[in-house]
C-alpha cells in the first residue's frame, strides 16, 4: 500500500515540475507565436526536439531559481552587519555579553566626549504561551532606543500611547502578525530568565505599538518594553541591572576613540566594560552563521555557472546541429545579421523568460518561506538590485551562450556549408 | 536590357590550400540567354556546383566578372548579394534542403518572408506555387511525410514562389529514382516553356541533360563543348 502512495507521490512531484518548466516553455511558444512567420522558423526548430528544450528551459530555470534564494540567503546572512549603524557603539561587560552593567552607567556614558545619545537593552530570553514561541523581547528605554534606531518607524499616535502606558509594549509587525496581536491587546509575555518578586514569570503588557524596519531593512521580530516597569517588578537584588548600552557617537570617524574612552571610564572598577562598533559585534555573530553561510554560498554558485555551462553547452550544440538550414535561409536571401538574429533571439528568449520562471519561482518560495524562516532571518526577501543583476546575468547568459554559434552562423559560407551536408 | 541574362566573362575559381593551389574555374566564359535551359555537364569535381554557386551569387569569384540581369553581381557587398538573391534566383538542391520541421507551405513561404507581403498573402502564394508543382493536397505535410519526388517539388515551389528569373538547379534529380525524376524534369521543362523561366541545371545524367535545350560541358575548369540538345 504504502508503495502505492509512495509512487503516486513521485508522480505528483514528476507532475508538478512537468507544470512549472511547462509555463515558461508555453510562454516561450506563444512569445515567438506572436512574432509571426519568423518566430514561426525558431518555434519549429526549438522545438524540433521538445525533451531538450524542455530541459534546457528547466536547467536555466532551476540556475536562476538557486540565484535567487542564493541573493535572499547572501542578503539573510549580512543583514546584521550591514544593519549595524556605523555610528552605533556597543558597551557591554568585558568579560561576557551575558554577564549584566550597572543601570548607572548610562548617565556616566552620557558624560563622555563625542557621545551623542546612550540607550540600554538587556536579555529577556522572552517567549509567548509556551517556550518553543520564542520571541526576542526586550526590555528598554523606550524614548532613546527608538530615538537611536530611527529606521525601526512607529506611527507617532501609537508611539504616544506607548510612552504614556507604562504597561505598554512595542512588537515588530511580524512577530505581531505571527501571534495575531492587534495594537490594545493584553498579552502575557514570559521569561525563561527572570523570576518577578512575587515568583511568577509572567508579565502582561499591552501593545501599543507596532514598529516596522523602514524598507524592510531590520529586525522586525522584536518586542521593546519599558525597563522602568520591568525594574520594579524584579527581586530588590536583580534590580538596577542591564545588559548592554547601545552609544550613538556623533562622529563615525572618532568611534574608535569614544569606545576606548568609555573603557577607560569604567577601567578598575569592579564591573569592566568592552566596547565595540555595532557592526563589529553583529560581523562577529555573523561570522557564526556566516561561515555555513559562505559554503552554501560556494556550492549553490558553483552549481549555478556549472548548470549555465552545461546549458550553454547544449544551445549551442542544438545551434551547430542546425547549420545547413542556416546556409539554406542564407541561399534564400536571408543576410548574414539576419541568419545571425535567429540564433541569438532563440538564445535570449530561452534564457530570458526561463530565467525570470526561475527567480520568479524563487520569489514566491520566499515569501512561503520567509514567513517560517522569519525567526531564524529576520530579514529574508529578494533584494531588488539582486533581480537587477539576475536579469542581466539571463540577457549575459543568452549572448554568451548563443556568442559562438551566433558568429559561426555569422560567417558561414554558404557554398562550403551546402557542400559539407 | 541585353540579350543574355548570365553574362560570364573569364571568371577563376582557385582554392589556395598551403601552397597548393587548385584551380577550379580557368578564366571561363559563358553567356546564357533569357528563357535558355542549359544542362551544366561534366564528371565530378570539374566545377559544376562552384559555377552554379557563383552565378546564384552564394560564392565569390577569384577573377573576371559575372553579370546577371544587367548585374555585376561579383562586386555587390554580402548584404546586398543576400538581397539579390531574394528577388532573382531560386535555388533547387539534390538534397532538397527542405527544413524538416516546417510543413510543406511554411517551407515554400520562407523566401516570402523578406518581402513585404502580410502573412495571408504568403500563404495564398505559397499555396498557389505548390498547386503549380502539383501538390495542391500536400499542403501542411512535413517533408519527412513526403516522397522524394514530392520533396523535390517542394524545393522546386520554394525556389519560384518569388518569382525569380532564373532557376539554378545542382542535381536535382540526383537523388530521385527514374520516375521521380523525369515528372521533376517534366515540371522544369514546363517552368521554363510556359513561365519563361531561365534555367542552369547540373546534372551528370546524359538522360536529363536532354531535356534541356542545350548541354554544357565543363572539364578540369573549362568549357569543353557546347551542344545543342537533341530535343
Ligand atoms: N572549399 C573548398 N576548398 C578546397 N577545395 C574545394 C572547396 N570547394 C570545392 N573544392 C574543390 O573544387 C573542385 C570542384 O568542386 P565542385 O564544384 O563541387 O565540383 P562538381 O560539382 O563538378 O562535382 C573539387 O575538386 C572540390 O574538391
Ligand atoms: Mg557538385
Amino acid at each position: 500500500m504504502s508503495v502505492v502512495y509512495a509512487l503516486l507521490g513521485l508522480l505528483a512531484v514528476i507532475a508538478l515540475i512537468t507544470l512549472l518548466i511547462g509555463i515558461p516553455v508555453f510562454v516561450i511558444w506563444l512569445i515567438l507565436k506572436s512574432f509571426g512567420a519568423r518566430g514561426e522558423v525558431i518555434n519549429a526548430s526549438l522545438f524540433r526536439k521538445k525533451t531538450r528544450t524542455f530541459l534546457t528551459v528547466g536547467s536555466i530555470m532551476l540556475a536562476f531559481l538557486m540565484f535567487g534564494l542564493l541573493s535572499a540567503l547572501g542578503k539573510a546572512f549580512t543583514a546584521g552587519v550591514d544593519l549595524a549603524g556605523q555610528d552605533r557603539l556597543l558597551t557591554r561587560h568585558k568579560v561576557t555579553w551575558i554577564q549584566l552593567l550597572p543601570v548607572s552607567y548610562l548617565n556616566r556614558i552620557a558624560t563622555v566626549d563625542g557621545v551623542a545619545d546612550v540607550t540600554h537593552q538587556t536579555w529577556f530570553g522572552g517567549y509567548y504561551k509556551e517556550p518553543r514561541n520564542f520571541v526576542a523581547v526586550i526590555p528598554s528605554d523606550i524614548e532613546s532606543t527608538f530615538r537611536i534606531y530611527p529606521e525601526l518607524e512607529i506611527p507617532p499616535e501609537q508611539y504616544e500611547a506607548l510612552i504614556a502606558d507604562r504597561t505598554g509594549f512595542a512588537a515588530g509587525y511580524a512577530v505581531a502578525e505571527k501571534y495575531g496581536w492587534q495594537v490594545g491587546d493584553r498579552v502575557p509575555i514570559r521569561s525563561e530568565i527572570y523570576r518577578r518578586a512575587d515568583g511568577g514569570d509572567t508579565w502582561e503588557m499591552t501593545l501599543q505599538a507596532i514598529y516596522r524596519p523602514r524598507d524592510d531593512l531590520g529586525d522586525p521580530t522584536s518586542v521593546f518594553f519599558h525597563n522602568d516597569f520591568f525594574n520594579e517588578t524584579l527581586p530588590e537584588g536583580a534590580q538596577d541591572q542591564v545588559g548592554w548600552y547601545i552609544v550613538k557617537v556623533e562622529d563615525p570617524d572618532n568611534a574608535a576613540a569614544v569606545a576606548e574612552a568609555i573603557d577607560e571610564l569604567f577601567a578598575n572598577s569592579p564591573v569592566e566594560t568592552k566596547t565595540e562598533t555595532e557592526k563589529a559585534f553583529a560581523a562577529g555573530f555573523a561570522n557564526q552563521v556566516g561561515n555555513v553561510g559562505k559554503i552554501v554560498t560556494a556550492v549553490i554558485a558553483a552549481v549555478f555557472f556549472t548548470m549555465l555551462l552545461v546549458t550553454a553547452n547544449t544551445m549551442g550544440q542544438s545551434v551547430r546541429e542546425r547549420t545547413n538550414e542556416l546556409a539554406v535561409l542564407k541561399t534564400l536571401g536571408f543576410t548574414n545579421t539576419g541568419v545571425t538574429w535567429f540564433v541569438l533571439a532563440e538564445a535570449l528568449l530561452i534564457a530570458v523568460v526561463g530565467g525570470l520562471a526561475g527567480i520568479g519561482l524563487a520569489y514566491l518560495s520566499i515569501i512561503v518561506l520567509g514567513d517560517q524562516l522569519r525567526q531564524y532571518l529576520p530579514v529574508f526577501f529578494l533584494p531588488g538590485r539582486d533581480v537587477l543583476i539576475g536579469i542581466a546575468l539571463m540577457f549575459g547568459f543568452g549572448l554568451v551562450a548563443s556568442a559562438l554559434p551566433a558568429t559561426q552562423a555569422l560567417r558561414l559560407q554558404v557554398a562550403d556549408a551546402l557542400r559539407r551536408a | 536590357m541585353s540579350e543574355s541574362l548570365v553574362e560570364i566573362n573569364a571568371v577563376s575559381k582557385i582554392y589556395k590550400r598551403g601552397a597548393e593551389r587548385l584551380t577550379v574555374l580557368d578564366k571561363l566564359s559563358l553567356s546564357v540567354p533569357r528563357g535558355d535551359f542549359v544542362a551544366l555537364m561534366g564528371p565530378s569535381g570539374s566545377g559544376k556546383t562552384t559555377l552554379l554557386n557563383l552565378i546564384g551569387g552564394i560564392d565569390r569569384p577569384d577573377g573576371g566578372s559575372i553579370v546577371v540581369s544587367d548585374r555585376r553581381i561579383d562586386k555587390l557587398s554580402d548584404r546586398a548579394l543576400a538581397h539579390w538573391r531574394s528577388r532573382h534566383v531560386g535555388f533547387v538542391f539534390q538534397m532538397f534542403n527542405l527544413l524538416p520541421v516546417l510543413t510543406a507551405e511554411r517551407n515554400v513561404e520562407l523566401p516570402l518572408l523578406l518581402t513585404g507581403m502580410n502573412g495571408r498573402q504568403r500563404r495564398e502564394r505559397a499555396r498557389t506555387a505548390l498547386s503549380l508543382v502539383g501538390l495542391q493536397d500536400r499542403f501542411t505535410h512535413k517533408p519527412a511525410q513526403l516522397s522524394g519526388g514530392q520533396e523535390q517539388r517542394v524545393g522546386i515551389a520554394r525556389a519560384i514562389v518569388t518569382d525569380p528569373e532564373i532557376l539554378l538547379c545542382d542535381e536535382p534529380t540526383g537523388d530521385l529514382d527514374r520516375q521521380s525524376g523525369d515528372e521533376v524534369l517534366d515540371l522544369l521543362v514546363a517552368l521554363n516553356e510556359s513561365q519563361g523561366k531561365t534555367i542552369i541545371m547540373v546534372t551528370h545524367d546524359p538522360v536529363a541533360a536532354e531535356r534541356a535545350k542545350r548541354i554544357v560541358h565543363l572539364d578540369k575548369g573549362r568549357l569543353s563543348s557546347v551542344s545543342e540538345a537533341a530535343a
